[in-house]
């Protein structure tokens, strides 16, 4: 099981390192940058506070999309090209399967967080850094899972990049819907306020706290502790362990 | 999750082993009981920001601007709901809120929601001087297009007359509506409010001389407005008559 977990993780990654996904992250990190530096330029004070908003925003949301999509489309080729089959052709267990991609592409998002941590430390203290680009990867592994469990779900590539977004967006804004859903301007006390309220707790209860993960402020003003980055570190493991048994529960049920 | 055939073929429930139901119902109750003792972050009270230029909205929403002025407009509305706080009016910057709101109105001009939230959402602060920031604006706005935003200045003038019992107030916005509009614009009923207001001040007089003015100047056609106007005429003559005796 072992050898197997750590074959496929392997291939996994050599297939991300020569889909050139360091070359996109590398010129997305100069774009990035670059355009932190001229929106603080702009700025009449307060100059390295909103470069480093601008560049921490900016490469949080790129390389969620980017790897989004990297997770998303290399599981779609392989089952494409078979690759799937072919591997499970073998003695490998499909969790064995399901273990050794999830590992590939977190090793990669371990990778890629590191790279885009880089250039913020020109301007941020290191411990700053180092939480905010340990609640990345905590983040991105989040994502990694979502994307691969909406593949075996989906089997379609248009389907489940779309619902790996709208899931990334409802969990980065659930918390300021629903406060405009409970505080209404119009008291109108409808049932179908009352029922849109009680469905939006629902789903609520169902998605991962990410408006608590890689915070701004962290970089900004050094606001950051230990206290901060242990409900993300616990979010990310309960989070990992729901979606990686929905997608074995859809991996099992694949008929090769 | 897959109950059901979705572009392929898929094999039995059976085939899912029992490790993988027990961590799936283990996920489901960490993620629900973790949701639920979230701990309240702490409460901090944010000032509304000062506005950025309409350029700069622009460019961050690629150029949506009636997409951006209605998202504003809803964000501004929730800005007094903060997590875990209710602001009261009295407690934001409403020369800030002024600003918010003729940003809101330079992206989309045609937009009556700014007015709306101004005449009777942010007067609703017990603070007179507040509620007269909101009642300029308001007046500004309606100078600006008499004839589509005169309902917006019937609301500011029960803001001034029975809010703030400001008579003189509510008189000058009053006058603005009739001096502003013409009878294609507005109704009479809006028109002839500061007919009413100078009765509340007492002075009758005015009011008389209002009314004959609007009888005399052959603008009002309807029969039962003359009518009714004359009748008004004859009971404040009526009034006026008591009252020197």
């Amino acid at each position: 099981m072992h050898n197997s977990v750590t074959t496929i993780a392997k291939y996994t990654f050599l297939e991300a390192l020569r889909n050139r996904l360091f070359f996109i992250v590398l010129i997305g990190l100069i774009c990035a940058f670059g355009l932190s530096k001229f929106i603080g330029e702009l700025s009449v004070t307060e100059r390295t506070q909103i470069e480093i908003s601008m560049l921490s925003v900016s490469l949080r949301l790129f390389i969620v999309f980017i790897m989004g999509l990297f997770v998303t489309t290399s599981i779609v080729r392989e089952f494409n090209d078979k690759g799937f089959e072919l591997v499970l052709s073998h003695p490998v267990a499909r969790y064995s399967y399901y273990l050794g991609k999830l590992l590939g592409f977190c090793l990669m998002s371990i990778i890629l967080s590191v790279l885009v941590s880089i250039p913020l430390l020109l301007e941020v203290p290191v411990i700053p850094v180092f939480y905010w680009c340990l609640s990345l990867i905590c983040e991105l592994f989040i994502i990694n899972a979502l994307a691969i469990m909406c593949l075996f779900t989906f089997n379609n590539i248009t389907f489940s990049f779309s619902a790996v977004v709208l899931f990334y967006l409802l969990s980065r804004l659930m918390d300021l819907i629903q406060l405009i859903s409970e505080s209404p301007i119009l008291e109108t006390n409808t049932i179908s306020q009352a029922l849109i309220n009680y469905v939006l707790d629902g789903i609520a209860y169902l998605l991962p706290d990410l408006n608590s993960f890689t915070q701004t402020v962290w970089l900004v003003y050094g606001e950051v502790s230990v206290t901060d980055l242990l409900p993300v570190m616990v979010q990310t493991i309960i989070y990992l362990v729901l979606l990686s048994t929905i997608a074995l529960f859809d991996l099992y049920r694949k008929e090769l | 999750m897959q109950f059901y055939k979705f572009n392929q073929e898929v094999r039995s429930i059976s085939f899912i082993p029992n490790s993988v139901w027990f961590f799936l119902c283990l996920g489901l109750l960490l993620q629900i009981g973790w949701h639920s003792q979230k701990v309240e972050r702490s409460l901090k009270i944010s000032n509304l920001p000062s506005t950025p230029k309409e350029s700069v909205i622009r460019i961050f929403s690629l150029d949506e601007k009636i997409a951006s002025s209605k998202f504003l407009m809803l964000w501004l509305q929730a800005f007094d709901n903060q997590p875990g706080i209710s602001l009261s009016f009295k407690q934001l910057d409403y020369d800030r809120l002024i600003s918010w709101l003729n940003l809101i109105y330079e992206l989309d001009p045609r937009s009556e929601y700014p007015l709306l939230s101004a005449s009777r959402i942010y007067t609703e602060v017990p603070d007179n001087v507040k509620r007269k920031k909101m009642l300029d604006f308001v007046l500004e706005k309606f100078l600006e297009e008499p004839g589509k935003r005169w309902q917006w200045m019937t609301h500011a003038i029960y803001v001034a007359k029975h809010k703030m019992k400001d008579l003189d107030l509510a008189l000058r916005l009053a006058r603005k509506i009739r001096e502003n509009t013409s009878e294609n614009q507005a109704p009479y009923w809006a028109r002839q409010m500061e007919i009413f207001i100078l009765e509340d001040k007492g002075e009758l007089e005015s009011a008389m001389i209002i009314i004959g003015g609007l009888l005399d100047s052959g603008e009002l056609d309807d029969p039962h407005q003359r009518e009714f106007l004359e009748q008004r005429l004859k009971e404040i003559e009526q009034r006026q008559s008591e009252n020197l005796n």
